[in-house]
């Protein structure tokens, strides 16, 4: 039981890290390694606020400064290259983390920083009979109330619209009106509105934040997304949930004595990798057909 | 365009390698020893070098001169990041020789000693491992001394210490990959089995940050403590999970939990934390309240130490490695490398930490106990518990 | 190698082939000057060493990424096999009891001699890749990075498991190693042991790349890399092809890691993270995706920079410059500055897709004048037509 509750934690704020990437490729068809980044650079700024500002203050703070970062990388790092091949994109995005972490390792001058307690989210509750932070319980509810809220706005509203366009066809909707480069910053605007949130969740349960935090999250979120059909919101959800949970099983199991511990990490890419040579789509995601 | 740009590199690269052999000349003024300080800045270990260095740089502070043969030569500190990696290491270690220093101190962290170790040898310098605690540092080696004590040696230290508390099932939690974590938890594992006990070892890949299925593993295996000497980043979260899962565990670690980091981690919660370590602030009254004020008198150093005026074990061994190699110095009667490094077997000096004197096998000081502290949750400090040997 | 050329001029390749002849003559004369009159200790040596390690590495990157189109980033895994390889085979005899304690008995009790054991390296890192490459070259650009990735990670794992301790000493570093010092011990060739050697080991294997690219099979990979179904239907092998590139790749990633392993003198799993992968992609940008010269030149200004003249950045003190800025780290944010600047700037990288010939050279410094004058002329066309559309 305590596994399968720290798997939905832990697979919940994943979720909310996954859709970043999963609406960014769905529209660029980049794989924006800096989203990981952007998580661990909240989880900073919050630190920083938190020493400066009340918490009702440093909270919305954070939100909207991440937001801004992910909207200023978006614009100087990547809107530059969109005739550019794929491969120079992505070297752009590989730069941006590398950067991000350097800039984070001479503010932090590379010591760990506490992240502070949050009252209520950092208290401890019992709930069938595991001992956890109310942030474990409030996260999977959490995240499932900003995920219908996205879907609700993906679905019916004028930007959601244009969304489901840009990410069908990228040329012809542009032809039809839509404006890419709005829709796309509204992209990184949510992924990143989403990455703070998860931040807060993640960091509130695992309090210390180094440069390289973002890095192991962002990686298993990006997987979460390739396992649910990178491109699908819902497929995002499910993959990050299956994904936590597992890899907290995983450190439970021992095969014939020999403890599987060390292997929760390489689970996550073996996983992956099953999943891109069998279904590469994902579990939800739709069959791409190379058109000559 | 891009040919200009190669040509203006290609020249600049030429500068720089002529400015680089001008460089060499200049080193070894008249009447200056330099001493090396290899430690990180940045990276795993950027905290735990910084403090190290902190005590060095104190030392240097209260003695910056050596009176050789009734002349007084200034000392100076030549400083060095090795950034906790390996490949770093290498050119960081060339850097130190290249401005041409006598003796190296350092560093905190093992791996990078045992990469930076051959550099020093073939310049012919003598270092002095301040708490790098991995037998492979000195082993064999004719150049690298060393003034803590053993992982094997700590790891004992703990298992006895576990046992004599009536522990009999431990848990051991390591960062794969580690050297040091590893190191530590299979003596203990050996010590304690040993013993009698029982050990349950596991280890956590790099940049875990959810250990609450460890702690539950833990208990599921009916472990009484665990052991877990990770780096004070790990520590925070481990003691955390600890913690909100009301796990009810003594948690023992190595001399690396001895930090402000823990402190501040374990303040208000409901954990126990014992650790090893090299020293117990309140040993040395005078050295405390020394190292407090020069801490105090600058906010950089305050930043360095982690915010507070607590005083780490590890300052204290820089402290203490200072003046091994003033005594040496001294010994030797000249700032020549080769001399020091003869020298340095036969120094016997008595630091703030106890006893330095090297075995004349692999240059490791020779230690047969170990401080114990324990966290004091309540007021964030540390107390002394005792004195233990094997 | 610089002999690949790229021009139609009958007579500017003459004079190219003559030039290069003549440059590589003096380069290896520099290269044995700085051999016999350098330690091995001194900042040039360790540069030079550790750029014909990344040299190696980069080019064979860019063999995958730059001459097939196949993005992989499973470099680093190579190299920690290549590594791995070399070590479990080097072990110094006299060491390896000590080296192996905490592991228990050592699995590979002989040494190899040191060119054979940095040969296994590279055979043992191709035979896992083409186990890899089996299943995800047939995946698509991204996915196959990710993939690649991924595996790399799997690997490092794998290598530090306490499980196969006996024979990769698991998380301990593994120290005591062979080196190109002890090879040519007691030979004429003592005094040229520091950078000749790695200087040879790099030629040969960039040699080989250069070969394979010139060859049929290297038009075939830049087919498959400008239009994967034209190459196809034009009767490229697809699998087969790729599959080529990606073992011939990994097989001189492994060569790179032994070569890595032997400069820093010991090797753990640790710095084979993806960080360092990274590392060599970026420099394959900046030297030019498609030009093994810009790869050459530009491992080697990387690493001068990163390693040497950027160094004062970090302590504070920088062409005479002493700010507060520089402090620990600031080394490193400059460097990601001028990497975002290239990648957003300079998207072909110093040489494009161009190799280096000295006729291009003088052609690009002759018009010198006129390229600056062109670029300032776009600049402001293009400035006035943005306003337009704005």
């Amino acid at each position: 039981m305590d596994y399968i509750l720290a798997g939905i934690s832990v697979g919940g704020q994943y979720a909310l890290i996954a859709i970043g990437y999963t609406m960014v490729y769905g529209i660029l068809r980049l794989i924006n390694f800096a989203h990981g980044d952007v998580f661990m650079v909240a989880g900073l700024i919050m630190i920083y606020a938190t020493t400066a500002m009340p918490l009702y203050l440093s909270i919305p703070l954070v939100l909207i400064i991440t937001v801004l970062v992910g909207f200023t990388i978006e614009r100087v790092a990547y809107k530059p290259l969109r005739t550019a091949p794929r491969m120079s994109v992505m070297i752009s995005a590989i730069g941006v983390s590398y950067m991000l972490q350097n800039v984070a390792l001479y503010i932090t001058g590379g010591l760990a920083k506490t992240y502070p307690a949050i009252p209520f989210l950092s208290d401890t509750v019992t709930i069938f009979g595991a001992t956890t932070k109310w942030v474990t319980v409030i996260t999977p509810v959490l995240t499932i109330i900003l995920i219908i809220a996205l879907v609700l706005l993906i679905r019916f509203t004028k930007i959601g619209i244009a969304m489901r366009a840009v990410s069908k066809d990228f040329e012809t909707s542009q032809l039809m009106g839509v404006k890419i480069n709005r829709v796309i910053s509204v992209t990184f605007i949510i992924g990143s509105l989403l990455a703070a949130v998860g931040s807060i969740l993640y960091f509130a349960n695992y309090p210390s934040v180094v440069p390289t935090s973002g890095a192991m999250p962002g990686l298993k979120s990006f997987v979460a997304a390739v396992f649910g059909g990178i491109g699908s919101i819902p497929g995002a959800v499910i993959g990050a949930f299956i994904i936590g949970i597992c890899e907290n099983l995983i450190r439970s199991l021992s095969i014939g004595g020999v403890s599987l511990t060390p292997f929760s990490d390489a689970f996550t890419f073996a996983l992956l990798i099953v999943i891109l040579c069998v279904r590469p789509s994902g579990l939800f995601g739709e069959k791409t057909i190379d058109k000559v | 365009m891009k040919k200009i740009l190669a040509i203006v590199l290609c020249l600049a690269m030429l500068c720089g390698c002529l400015a680089g052999c001008g460089e060499g000349d200049t080193a070894g003024g008249d009447k200056v020893i330099k001493i090396g300080i290899f430690e990180p800045a940045s990276g795993a270990n950027g905290a735990g070098g910084k403090q190290e260095t902190l005590g060095i740089k104190y030392a240097h502070s209260i003695q910056p001169t050596v009176t050789i043969g009734g002349e007084t030569y200034e000392i100076e500190l030549v400083e060095v990041d090795n950034q906790s990696a390996d490949d770093k290491a290498v050119t960081a270690a060339a850097e130190l020789v290249n401005k041409g220093v006598s003796v190296v101190l350092g560093s905190y962290g093992s791996s990078v000693s045992i990469a930076a170790s051959p550099t020093f040898e073939e310049a012919g310098i003598p270092a002095i491992g301040v708490t790098c605690t991995n037998t492979q540092v000195t082993e064999g080696n004719q150049h690298y001394f060393r003034i803590c004590f053993l992982d094997p040696f700590q790891g004992s230290v703990l298992a006895k210490y576990a046992w004599d508390n009536g522990i009999k099932t431990a848990y051991t939690l390591a960062e794969l990959g580690n050297a040091y974590d590893l190191g530590l938890a299979s003596s203990f594992k050996d010590a304690f089995e040993k013993l009698g006990g029982k050990v349950i070892a596991e280890n956590f890949p790099t940049n875990q940050a959810d250990f609450t299925s460890y702690i539950t593993n833990a208990k599921k295996a009916g472990a009484e403590a665990i052991f877990a000497p990770t780096s004070t980043t790990y520590a925070q979260l481990i003691i955390e999970a600890a913690a909100t899962q009301d796990a009810n565990m003594p948690l023992y670690a190595g001399d690396t939990w001895d930090s402000n980091v823990i402190l501040d981690a374990a303040k208000g919660k409901n954990v126990t934390i014992n650790v090893t370590t090299f020293y117990q602030e309140g040993g040395n009254a005078e050295y405390d309240k020394g190292f407090k004020d020069w801490i105090n008198s600058d906010p950089q150093n305050l930043t360095n130490n982690g915010g507070n005026d607590i005083v780490a074990a590890v300052s204290a061994m820089g402290y203490d490695a200072y003046f091994v190699a003033l005594e040496a110095i001294k010994a030797a009667g000249s700032g020549d490398a080769a001399k020091i490094k003869e020298a340095l077997w036969n120094v016997d000096y008595t630091g703030v930490t106890g006893q330095i004197k090297f075995d004349s096998v692999n240059g490791d000081a020779q230690r047969s106990v170990a401080y114990i502290k324990a966290a004091d949750t309540a007021t964030g400090a540390w107390k002394f518990v005792k004195e233990q040997g094997v | 190698m610089k002999s690949l050329l790229i021009t139609n001029q009958q007579k500017a390749k003459k004079i190219n082939t003559y030039t290069n002849i003549v440059l590589f003559v003096a380069l290896l004369a520099v290269l044995v000057v700085i051999d016999m009159t350098s330690n091995s200790f001194d900042m040039i040596v360790k540069v030079l060493q550790k750029g014909c390690v990344y040299a190696i590495v980069a080019v064979s990157m860019n063999l995958l990424n730059g001459f097939t189109g196949l993005f992989s980033l499973g470099q680093a895994g190579f190299m920690l096999i290549g590594a791995y390889v070399f070590s479990i085979f080097s072990v110094k005899d006299a060491n390896r009891a000590t080296v192996f304690s905490f592991s228990g008995e050592p699995l590979v009790d002989f040494e190899l001699p040191l060119i054979v054991a940095i040969v296994l390296a590279g055979i043992v890192a191709a035979i896992f890749a083409f186990l890899i490459g089996l299943p995800v070259l047939k995946l698509k650009s991204d996915y196959l990075a990710i993939a690649t990735l991924g595996f790399a990670e799997i690997l490092r794992t794998i290598i530090q498991w306490d499980k196969l301790g006996r024979l990769t000493n698991g998380s301990f570093p593994i120290s005591k190693l062979n080196s190109f010092k002890d090879l040519l011990k007691d030979t004429p060739f003592d005094k040229l042991s520091y950078v000749i050697p790695f200087f040879l080991v790099a030629l040969v294997c960039i040699g080989f790349i250069a070969l394979l690219i010139k060859s049929t099979y290297g038009r075939a990979f830049k087919a498959i890399r400008d239009d994967e179904v034209a190459a196809e239907a034009m009767g490229i092998n697809l699998a087969k092809h790729k599959m080529i590139s990606f073992v011939t790749s990994s097989f001189f990633a492994g060569i790179g890691g032994a070569m890595y392993a032997v400069y820093v003198g010991s090797t753990n799993a640790a710095p084979f993270t993806s960080a360092l992968t990274y590392e060599i992609l970026l420099i394959v940008v900046i030297g030019g995706i498609g030009s093994l010269s810009g790869s050459i030149l530009a491992s080697f200004l990387y690493i001068a920079s990163q390693e040497w003249w950027l160094r004062g950045l970090d302590s504070g003190e920088f062409m005479g410059l002493r700010l507060p800025l520089f402090r620990n780290g600031f080394r490193l944010v400059v460097f990601s500055v001028i990497i975002m600047i290239f990648v957003l700037f300079f998207r072909k990288g110093i040489m494009g897709d161009k190799e280096f010939s000295p006729v291009g050279l003088f052609n690009g410094i002759v018009s010198l004048p006129k390229n600056i004058a062109a670029k300032f002329n776009k600049k402001s066309k293009k400035s006035t037509k943005a306003e337009v559309t704005e």
